[in-house]
């Protein structure tokens, strides 16, 4: 956990895709035009997001597993910097949004409504709300390790569902949002080798930042758990 | 195992004010709608009808842990193993779930008549969707039980995880109002597929959530 080279590499990458996301050249899209390089960012928190709840719930198989209070620990602040990446997730998805779907002959909040009908957000929607039922639920139960073997096991629960909501339905619905076929972004014909050159690395980029901050939350809470963790 | 299901059934026999009092929330929730609106058109009598079966769940499932004290799972926990008590659970309350649905089934078709083309397949499909929600919710009032709150915890939880099943049993219990469209075989398959996961899981889950 002390080890700094992925520190680093975080920032690397995120100053990479913040330089070369606004600067290289990428391919000109009819309606994307340069909101194109959103993807570096929009699409790229959404798979960090994933990523995140992925952790949280590894850590709590481990927990379940090792009865470790560290690992319930660190199954919490993961999903909690899952839940802020997804928030993330939308914010920059709503100014791609606003240029490319909004109605531009009326007011942007009269689109809402049929925006808002997007299965693709519909499932993002879910996956945040699970999320925080989860940390609802842990500050329901007073017992600590109640509290983590209950939170534990919802959370393993709810990541199975998570998987269809996020994944499957979508897919089964009409949609306006791209990537309604296949794998998005992970497809080779979705996007060209220039914005892969960018993609992948600011994943990676924003991986990185969210576990780092996990992880400085995640050891500030061992601190002040010292004498129960030992 | 079966005992289990047996004393669930037999408590319920003795005990029946809770399953009337189900049975009235039904009625008077159906009721209340019959007198708020006449004559729904298909697609808002669709979507009327699971928000109804919802809620119906929430309210029959939730007793099925919430009525056992703490005395009487420990005395349980020295008996039989977890697996077959949540077994147990489950079928009791697909069982109750599913005379529910038949039930508020029956009721929507008395008072809001039938614009179903297909009555035997919608049928068929609010059985599986019965069935399904009676799952999902049984796991989460265990859940619930656990971290001895009231069934409002357990409509928090179960709320989000419910949607993607909800968003596809309205999807394919739509095709049986038009007379064209036929059942979507995948969409029919994955709630299938979703069903045998939570039994499973709440297979492996519920042991963690058993031993106190």
């Amino acid at each position: 956990m002390n080890r700094w080279w992925w520190k680093i590499a975080c920032i690397v990458l995120l100053t990479y895709t913040f330089t070369a996301g606004l600067l290289f050249d990428v391919p000109r899209v009819r309606i994307l035009n340069e909101t194109i390089r959103n993807l570096y960012f929009h699409v790229s928190m959404w798979f960090s997001m994933m990523i995140l709840f992925t952790v949280s719930v590894v850590n709590a198989v481990k927990y379940l597993r090792s009865n470790k209070l560290k690992y319930d620990i660190r199954s919490r602040h993961f999903a909690v910097m899952g839940i802020v990446l997804g928030l993330l997730g939308y914010s920059t998805g709503l100014i791609w949004a606003s240029y490319t779907w909004v109605d531009p002959n009326n007011a942007a909040s009269a689109s809402f409504g049929a925006i808002a009908r997007e299965p693709k957000l519909i499932g993002a929607a879910i996956a945040l709300l699970i999320y925080l039922a989860y940390l609802v639920l842990r500050d329901s139960v007073a017992d600590l390790d109640k509290k983590a073997r209950v939170s534990a096991v919802y959370n393993i629960f709810a990541f199975a569902f998570l998987f269809p909501s996020i994944w499957i339905i979508p897919r089964l619905l009409p949609s306006l949002h791209p990537g309604g076929d296949g794998n998005p972004a992970l497809n080779y014909n979705d996007i060209d080798a220039r914005m892969r050159m960018v993609f992948y690395p600011a994943v990676i980029g924003w991986t990185l930042l969210g576990t780092w901050i996990a992880t400085l939350k995640v050891r500030t809470t061992y601190l002040k758990e010292k004498n129960l963790l030992s | 195992m079966l005992t289990l299901f047996k004393k669930d059934v037999l408590l319920e026999i003795r005990q029946q004010y809770s399953f009337y009092g189900v049975l009235l929330y039904v009625a008077s929730t159906i009721f209340v709608l019959f007198l708020a609106i006449d004559a729904p058109e298909s697609q808002v009598w669709n979507g009327l009808f699971w928000v109804i079966q919802l809620f119906v769940c929430i309210n029959a499932v939730a007793k099925s842990f919430l009525q056992e004290s703490r005395g009487r799972m420990l005395y349980f926990g020295a008996l039989v193993s977890a697996q077959n008590f949540i077994l147990a659970k489950l079928l009791f309350n697909s069982v109750l779930m599913l005379v529910m649905s038949g039930l508020s089934l029956l009721l929507f078709y008395l008072f809001f008549g039938n614009p179903s083309l297909k009555p035997l397949q919608f049928a068929g499909i609010v059985l599986l969707g019965g069935w399904s929600l009676s799952l999902v919710f049984s796991f989460l009032a265990a859940i619930a039980a656990k971290a001895q709150q009231n069934a409002a915890i357990m409509a928090i939880l179960g709320f989000p995880l419910i949607i993607p099943q909800l968003v596809i049993l309205m999807k394919i219990s739509a095709t049986s109002f038009s007379t064209e469209a036929t059942v979507p075989v995948t969409a029919l398959l994955l709630l299938v597929v979703l069903d045998i996961l939570v039994v499973l899981l709440s297979i492996i889950l519920f042991p963690f959530l058993w031993k106190d």
